[in-house]
């Protein structure tokens, strides 16, 4: 690897620490970002020649400080900046940082920084921009092409939010356990949402939305090792693991979408695999179950069955029950259906569905079902008319695509 | 004499690698370690979890289970078992049941890759 790939990829890995702490130093995120933006450029002049600092983060903090210190000076007295090398030697201070900012002492700022990106005054969309460039350190033309606009719009978008955020009321104070859990809570949705942005690609837009599949990775496990006795952060982080591994198998030569059963699963990611089960069975000893928990568990059905035949219909029905439970969802009692057709025949399931008719009748994926169960049952006519209601509804071509082949399987027959 | 080498980075910094950059790295090392092996020379070798898979069992007359590594500097890393569990619950118990009326910790990561042994069993 070059030198200047180490010193990124410290940078990047300091970032969301160092962002934090001067988030709360400055109260601003445009200061903070160029305060840390200035701070990365003296480390590649630095570091190179003298090594890495032993904590690059209180490096970055310290410096990024001390740096929009002066400018302030500068600025009241109009005395000259520093010459480079009269930058004061910061090992003597460093090391005192060091000492003082551990992981409990970023804790909170790191949390705030995140959960400053989630403000409940953006939508959706915006908190994940917002996240991409703030945290994760996304050049704008990056989270542009992630989002699929120009750089001017996206540029736009993040000055939009940032001036919102700026004139909502930030609480910098340490939060309590409530408050502290509600923030998990919020920070831990975005995160999922970014890791949605990423997975629900399809065809060309795949490749440039991939890497937000990898953020919300990384973003995860900061959060666990922020918080490293939460059984819900163990849960998501292995819930995106487990879905994360698919990816190689996800999408077929055109760039459409492969569903599960028919995926090769040997190309799936063994190590993701392995890693998001042993999370899964981590969590699993605090007897604190989550949604995120159940959802990776049912992930976790998936990746043990070598074949798609081997799939423990029944563990899957009894999760999705669970999760029904703590997160009643017409949409959750949709997949449980799925479930419950493999294991107990189409006629439970689609007695199971009816009464979903008036919350998802627009809903693309609850015609296709209903059509595949009514085929299975033996019943075309109806089938055909609810796929015909889900193409109508179809959202992609790929979606539309899929149904037409059950209506040409139909017609054939 | 036997010989450990202990590996030591940032794992975020290793986390962040694409699939060709750990690749590359492990090819390299490979380089070395590859004749070790055909000379019967190369014990196990295991690449462990990210730490964040880890928990600490704190040795005492009743010994604790925390979630996460093992983060004091006072102790230092002494030695280390690989052993076959079907859970974590299992492996967390065979480390309670070790430190029981002991101090220190043991901290248990899960396994992410493991070679077996190729020391020639007679030289050793």
């Amino acid at each position: 690897m070059t030198e200047i790939g180490w010193i990124d990829g410290m940078l990047r890995a300091a970032r969301p620490a160092a962002m934090a702490a001067l988030l709360r130093r400055f109260r601003d995120l445009d200061r903070a970002e160029e305060a840390f933006q200035e701070a990365c450029l003296r480390a590649l002049r630095h570091w190179p020649a003298k090594g890495p600092p032993r904590d690059p983060a209180a490096w970055l903090i310290m410096v990024g400080r001390n740096v929009a210190l002066d400018e302030v000076r500068r600025r009241a007295r109009d005395v000259p900046l520093p010459e480079e090398d009269a930058l004061s030697d910061l090992s003597d201070a460093e090391d005192g940082a060091a000492e003082r900012l551990d992981a409990a002492d970023y804790r909170d700022d790191i949390l705030r920084l995140l959960f400053t990106c989630c403000h409940p005054a953006l939508p959706a969309t915006q908190q994940v921009a917002l996240a991409l460039r703030i945290v994760c350190g996304l050049a704008v033309t990056e989270v542009a092409s992630a989002f699929l606009v120009s750089a001017a719009a996206m540029e736009q978008r993040l000055t939009r939010a940032k001036r919102r955020i700026a004139t909502a009321d930030l609480p910098y104070a340490t939060p309590g356990a409530v408050e502290r859990s509600e923030r998990l809570g919020a920070v831990s949705a975005m995160v999922y949402l970014l890791f949605n942005e990423g997975y629900s690609a399809s065809g060309g837009t795949a490749h440039v939305r991939a890497p937000l599949c990898a953020e919300a990775i990384r973003l995860a496990r900061l959060l666990l090792k922020l918080f490293p006795a939460e059984p819900e952060l163990m849960g998501l982080l292995a819930l995106l693991l487990l879905q994360h591994a698919r990816t190689p198998a996800r999408l077929d030569a055109a760039g459409d979408i492969v569903l599960l059963d028919d995926q090769d699963r040997a190309a799936w990611h063994r190590g993701a695999i392995a890693e998001g089960l042993a999370l899964l069975d981590k969590a699993r000893r605090h007897r604190r179950p989550g949604p995120y928990q159940v959802q990776a568990a049912l992930a976790a059905v998936h990746a043990r069955a070598a074949r798609a035949a081997d799939t423990d219909w029944a563990e899957m029905d009894r999760l999705y029950a669970l999760l029904e439970r703590m997160q009643p969802s017409p949409v959750v009692t949709l997949n449980r259906a799925v479930a419950v057709s493999k294991a107990a025949g189409p006629d439970s399931a689609l007695a199971m569905i009816a009464p979903l008719a008036a919350p998802l009748g627009n809903y693309f994926h609850f015609h296709g079902l209903r059509g595949a169960l009514l085929l299975q049952c033996g019943r075309p006519d109806e089938a055909r008319e609810a796929f015909g209601r889900a193409i109508a509804l179809a959202r992609t071509p790929a979606e539309a695509a899929h149904i037409r082949a059950h209506l040409d399987r139909l017609a054939g027959g | 004499m036997l010989y450990a080498i202990l590996c030591y980075h940032d794992e975020d910094v290793v986390n962040a690698w694409s699939q060709a950059e750990d690749d590359a790295v492990l090819a390299k090392r490979s380089q070395v370690t590859d004749p070790l092996a055909a000379a019967a020379r190369l014990g196990p070798a295991v690449r462990l979890m990210p730490t964040t898979a880890a928990v600490t069992v704190r040795s005492g007359a009743d010994p604790v289970v925390i979630d996460g590594p093992f983060a004091e500097t006072k102790e230092q890393l002494l030695g280390f078992y690989i052993v076959d569990c079907a859970t974590l619950e299992e492996a967390v118990e065979v480390a309670r049941r070790m430190g029981v009326g002991e101090t220190g910790a043991f901290e248990i990561r899960p396994v992410k890759l493991h070679l077996p042994s190729r020391l020639d069993a007679s030289g050793a």
